[in-house]
């Protein structure tokens, strides 16, 4: 084979475009309220093909300063988001909220001073107590994504319902239930709500450390509170606010009884990660992928409520 | 087109068997670094072959290594009589060598995952010949090596000996069990911990009949839950025996279930 100078730049091209050599993130706000841009993720489990930039994350522009909604999986990641929202607002970064403890969302914060970040007391304990796990199995499957990512944590406990920014104020709700400290966050400016991982959007939800029950009660307090459009964790903006929610609710009321059922049926684990989805989900992305997932965290809770004890002495 | 497939596997494994009368083990499709050795010890001069009716099935994803879902079944292939599963690249290789007497060639359990590895089915035929199928699956480090978690809750011992489980009946006189133990199932490779799991279990009709038989190691997951299917004979109920690795022994009755819910009669 003779290269010629043409497959040469070719064979270069495909180097830099190859995700296992870590290209840097590409970060795209989308303008969706005033002064509020979102930066979509990829709608994909975490993988080398993405960098681990699976969840959506805000930029509120404030007097104060730039207000960040969860800062990414990697400091690669959060050092790329700074540099484009403070290019968008003119301002620096004064405040990171961490929705909660998932590295997809947080990991990235020690690209900021700890003094700025802030999360639910909840988070800092699980980030402090779990943190480092994650990390590692960050740094596994994303290799040098996540070079220089140490584990931080957020300086910053939340204890107040709102905070000011120069006049803009936000609301901090303190919810639970996708895990054991869930923030979510109320800008009444536009009325957008940033639902974190409490609301997923056509694309499944996670369950790794979700607590069902309070889960759907969260999801009711999200509803029924007063809103404009919503922002999932992952997926599409909901611009109507109540889709997402519902869907959300949907897919764990549908996955609590479907897993039950199973249960019930005498079906295996390998088996119950295989049962049929519903078409009403057919929109949701990676719907197999977290309902095996969901199986794994799920199913040895039920197994020990529903199987009968058969024991003799 | 399955079958098709089937055949040309079977036709390149009797090429590959032919080619060296010493019946060394035939080259691995998942390019195992361990295969040879497995092979070696475990199908010694028996004839081996890779067959995909050995259907190995396990999630696309190893959520937890500690208890990775597995599933083997041969109910494909007539004369079944011994099914192993085999971890390649696990500090503990063998979770269950399971002897259906009397009962059908399927076995599911959970095991543990100490890196990526494949994750094989072999079943061994009345004849001595070995059908061998399995895939690799991608997995984070040390679940053979972390402490159990019942170990670092301390709430272990309280829970030994508690065994959760049911049988339904199946169609073709076959009942589906499921069986939960408690367990730490303890590898021997966490520090200060020694080898301490379930090692034998049997599944016995009213009258006393061993239906089927196993040997458990270490590398089944910690509260071992194991789903068979075994002749279901006069459908008053099943025995279960087992015994763990400091001679305490384990028994469970299991009332059959009065139907079968099972969509699909799996």
């Amino acid at each position: 084979m003779i290269l010629s100078r043409r497959s040469l730049l070719g064979g270069v091209a495909a180097l830099a475009a190859s995700p296992a050599r870590a290209a840097d993130y590409a970060i795209t706000p989308e303008p969706i309220g005033q002064g509020v841009w979102l930066v979509r993720g990829a709608d994909e489990p975490i993988e080398a093909g993405n960098g681990g930039a699976i969840a959506n994350i805000a930029i509120i522009a404030t007097p104060a300063g730039t207000v960040l909604w969860d800062c990414g999986p990697s400091v690669r990641y959060a050092r790329a988001l700074r540099r484009v929202a403070e290019q968008l607002t003119g301002k620096p970064v004064v405040r990171v909220y961490v929705s909660h403890l998932h590295p997809d969302h947080g990991l990235g914060l020690a690209a900021f001073d700890p003094a700025i970040v802030a999360a639910l007391p909840g988070t800092i304990d699980a980030l402090r107590a779990q943190g480092q796990g994650y990390a590692d199995g960050m740094y596994r499957l994303l290799g040098d994504w996540m070079r220089g990512t140490d584990l931080l944590l957020p300086g910053r406990a939340i204890t107040a319902s709102e905070e000011d920014f120069g006049g803009r104020t936000l609301r901090l709700l303190a919810l639970s239930g996708h895990s054991a400290a869930d923030l979510a966050l109320l800008d009444p400016q536009t009325g957008l709500l940033l639902g974190g991982d409490l609301v997923f959007h056509d694309r499944a939800p996670s369950t790794p450390t979700a607590d069902l029950v309070p889960w759907r009660a969260s999801l009711d307090r999200l509803k029924a509170m007063p809103h404009g459009g919503v922002v999932p964790g992952h997926g599409p903006f909901d611009p109507g606010g109540t889709a997402a929610i519902d869907q959300t609710r949907g897919w764990i009321d549908w996955l609590e009884a479907a897993l039950t059922q199973a249960v019930r049926d005498g079906l295996d684990m390998v088996e119950a990660g295989e049962i049929a989805i519903p078409a009403r989900f057919a929109t949701m992305a990676a719907a197999r992928y977290e309902l095996q997932r969901s199986v794994s965290h799920l199913y040895p809770g039920l197994e020990a409520k529903l199987l009968p004890r058969v024991d003799v002495p | 087109m399955l079958q098709r497939q089937a055949s040309l596997w079977v036709a390149l494994a009797l090429v590959l068997a032919a080619a060296d009368a010493r019946a060394t083990a035939p080259a691995d499709p998942l390019g195992s670094p361990m295969w040879a050795a497995h092979a070696r010890t475990l199908f010694g001069d028996d004839p081996v072959r890779f067959d995909p009716r050995v259907k190995v099935d396990f999630p696309m994803i190893a959520e937890n290594q500690r208890a990775f879902p597995v599933a083997i079944d041969a109910r494909a292939i007539p004369g079944v009589i011994r099914i192993v599963i085999l971890v390649d690249l696990n500090p503990i290789p063998i979770a269950i060598d399971y002897r259906p007497l009397h009962a059908a060639p399927y076995v599911a359990t959970r095991i543990k995952l100490d890196q990526r590895t494949p994750v094989r089915g072999a079943v061994q035929l009345a004849s001595g010949a070995w059908l061998v199928s399995g895939g690799w699956i991608d997995a984070a480090g040390g679940g053979c090596s972390a402490p159990p978690v019942s170990r670092v809750k301390g709430d272990w011992a309280e829970h030994l000996g508690e065994i959760r489980g049911e049988a339904w009946p199946l169609p073709g006189g076959l009942a589906r069990v499921r069986l939960n133990f408690r367990h730490p199932m303890d590898t021997g490779l966490v520090d200060n911990i020694a080898t301490y799991h379930l090692e034998a279990l049997s599944v016995k009709d009213s009258g006393g009949r061993t239906l089927g038989e196993m040997d458990i190691w270490a590398a089944v997951a910690e509260d071992p839950a194991i789903t068979l299917m075994v002749e279901d004979g006069a459908g008053e109920g099943l025995a279960v025996e087992a015994r763990d690795s400091n001679g305490r022994d384990y028994r469970a009755t299991l009332p059959m279930a009065r139907q079968s819910p099972m969509p699909g009669g799996r």
